[in-house]
């Protein structure tokens, strides 16, 4: 059942059908699955992975991430959860993890060009309260991303028919 | 001009080189034909191999191969089956299963000794015995059982100049696992019989379902068995060309000494390479596992469905389904389907009488050419009636 979110994980796309002969399950009992998954939230939903460089070059349209990191004094009873969650609710926040080192949360925000960052930043991240500091790291370049290398693919070097 | 070496004119070229050659020519292709994995080598491996560049491991090593890998390798077969061999007197590196065949047979054989082969087999098996001045003796199995070696056949070809006996497990090109019990048979024919077993257990990670049976491992095998295997299947590390003879003392000496004198050593960066896979490589072999797993059950499947019955094969990435049904010879299907519908497979002729009938296709390519080839021989199919 496991291989089901394996195969579904690298590929979003495969059907039912196709997983099915890919793990010799029955198609029902592969569709079943998917929907226990999907109601109990486990599969939470299916997007795709977009180069965001190259899109740009289609459409024109900027697309600018940048990855900030914020320092927040904790509160007793809550924790970091509290400001997390008001930072989390931003639609520009796209993830928002509790990290250990010098500073407590990292995002990862985007916008339509650096300057709609900075606003974001100085307007609503900064001015949260017991928010105490930020750091912002604009993304210069994108080389792999949430499992996809962005780099030159290899191509298939073998030899057509070998024994 | 004095005539070339006899033995070595008269052994054909490898059936596999027309395919080759008009395949090549051709554009839009599907290649089933390919016997190697369609993974490059896993990163850290590269990166270990780029690593040793660097810091120059540029040289000769010793004879045998560098000694940690030697113990690595010793290490790895010990914990995985439960045989052990020394790594300094019965573990020799060698470059890839292919040397170690070549010692092998040079080691064992006197002129005019006959080794039986279970066929179909790997295309370099039988001139790799004549080579070595031996008489390469087929034992025919049938698509029918599974290509099963049975013992009583085996038995049958024994003659007095029997010297030994040569097959692999999971096997190209049908990718066959031969059952436990069916290779203690052998076993025990090769100890009443007094022959050596010559194991290449080239393809051993890639087995699906069952556990390996490790030649060696069986009992009263390990006396006269020369275990071969590799990183070029399990790691994807085909071009490396780094493999491992295991046998007892006096065989290895034997081969080291050939060794010595003809190849000196497996590359040095390759060895690098093989070490870093032993010690990091093994979630990515499972994961590739795995993943020709998925492809197996969906192509065999398709086969089946097209109309080419296919037995589950339970190893290698190879499926050899019957094409008998189609009226065709293999060759003819194989070349018909080439020329048709641009997908190359290999007549199963090639690796021997018993091979006729079927095609071997290998599904170590990707899931969407994996689809699409059983379309187009679906279409091929249909135009046959």
């Amino acid at each position: 059942m496991l291989e089901i979110i394996e195969i579904l994980r690298a590929d979003a796309h495969a059907s039912p059908e196709r997983i099915a002969a890919l793990t010799g399950l029955d198609v029902a009992q592969v569709r079943d699955q998917i929907t226990t998954w999907e109601q109990d939230g486990i599969i939470r939903r299916y997007k795709a992975v977009v180069d965001l460089d190259r899109m740009r070059e289609i459409t024109g349209a900027e697309v600018v991430t940048a990855l900030i990191d914020v320092s927040v004094t904790p509160a007793r009873g809550t924790g970091f959860d509290d400001v997390a969650a008001r930072i989390s609710r931003f639609r520009e926040v796209r993830s928002v993890y509790l990290v250990s080192g010098a500073q407590d949360l990292r995002c990862i925000v985007t916008g339509r060009s650096m300057h709609d960052i900075a606003d974001f930043v100085a307007q609503k991240l900064s001015t949260i309260e017991r928010v105490t500091s930020t750091a912002t790291h604009f993304v210069l370049k994108t080389y792999k991303d949430d499992d996809e290398l962005f780099i030159a693919q290899e191509s298939d070097r073998r030899l057509p028919v070998t024994p | 001009m004095k005539p070339l070496n006899s033995i070595v004119a008269g052994c054909p070229p490898s059936g596999i080189r027309r395919f080759f050659d008009i395949a090549s020519s051709m554009g839009d292709v599907i290649s089933l034909g390919v016997g190697e994995p369609d993974f490059v080598t896993p990163w850290h491996i590269r990166e270990a191999g780029m690593y040793a560049l660097e810091h120059g491991y540029t040289t000769y090593t010793s004879n045998a191969g560098i000694s940690e890998l030697r113990e690595a390798i010793c290490a790895d077969l010990d914990r995985r089956h439960a045989v052990s061999y020394r790594p300094d007197t019965e573990c020799l590196i060698t470059s890839g299963v292919s040397e170690g065949l070549d010692l092998a047979m040079r080691v064992l054989l006197e002129p005019g000794d006959e080794v039986l082969i279970p066929e179909p087999c790997y295309v370099a098996y039988g001139p790799c015995v004549s080579f070595a001045g031996g008489t390469p003796v087929s034992v025919p199995t049938s698509g029918r059982d599974g290509f099963r070696v049975h013992a009583s056949s085996v038995a049958a070809a024994v003659t007095d100049r029997t010297k030994a006996i040569l097959l692999a497990s999971p096997a190209n090109p049908t990718g066959a696992v031969q059952r436990r019990e069916d290779l203690a048979a052998l076993v025990e024919l090769a100890v009443r019989r007094d022959l050596y077993l010559v194991s290449d257990e080239i393809y051993e990670r890639l087995s699906y379902g069952m556990p390996h049976t490790c030649m060696p491992a069986l009992a009263g095998a390990r006396e006269r068995t020369v275990l071969l295997g590799g990183f070029s299947k399990a790691y994807a590390m085909t071009g490396w060309r780094v493999g491992y003879l295991c046998a007892p003392t006096p065989v290895v000496e034997l081969a080291g000494r050939i060794h010595q004198y003809t190849m000196l050593c497996a590359p040095h960066v390759s060895q690098m390479a093989a070490m870093e896979a032993l010690r990091n490589g093994e979630d990515e072999v499972l994961e590739m596992v795995a993943d020709y797993d998925r492809r197996r059950r969906l192509f065999v499947k398709g086969l089946n469905e097209i109309g080419l019955s296919c037995e589950e094969p339970g190893g290698a990435f190879y499926a050899f389904p019957s094409v008998a049904g189609t009226g065709l010879d293999s060759e003819t299907f194989a070349e018909r389907l080439l020329l048709t519908e641009r997908v190359a497979v290999v007549p199963g002729h090639v690796f021997g009488s018993s091979g006729e009938g079927h095609i071997r296709c290998s599904y170590a390519t990707a899931l969407p050419l994996l689809e699409e080839a059983l379309e187009r021989m679906a279409r091929f199919l249909r135009t046959l009636g």
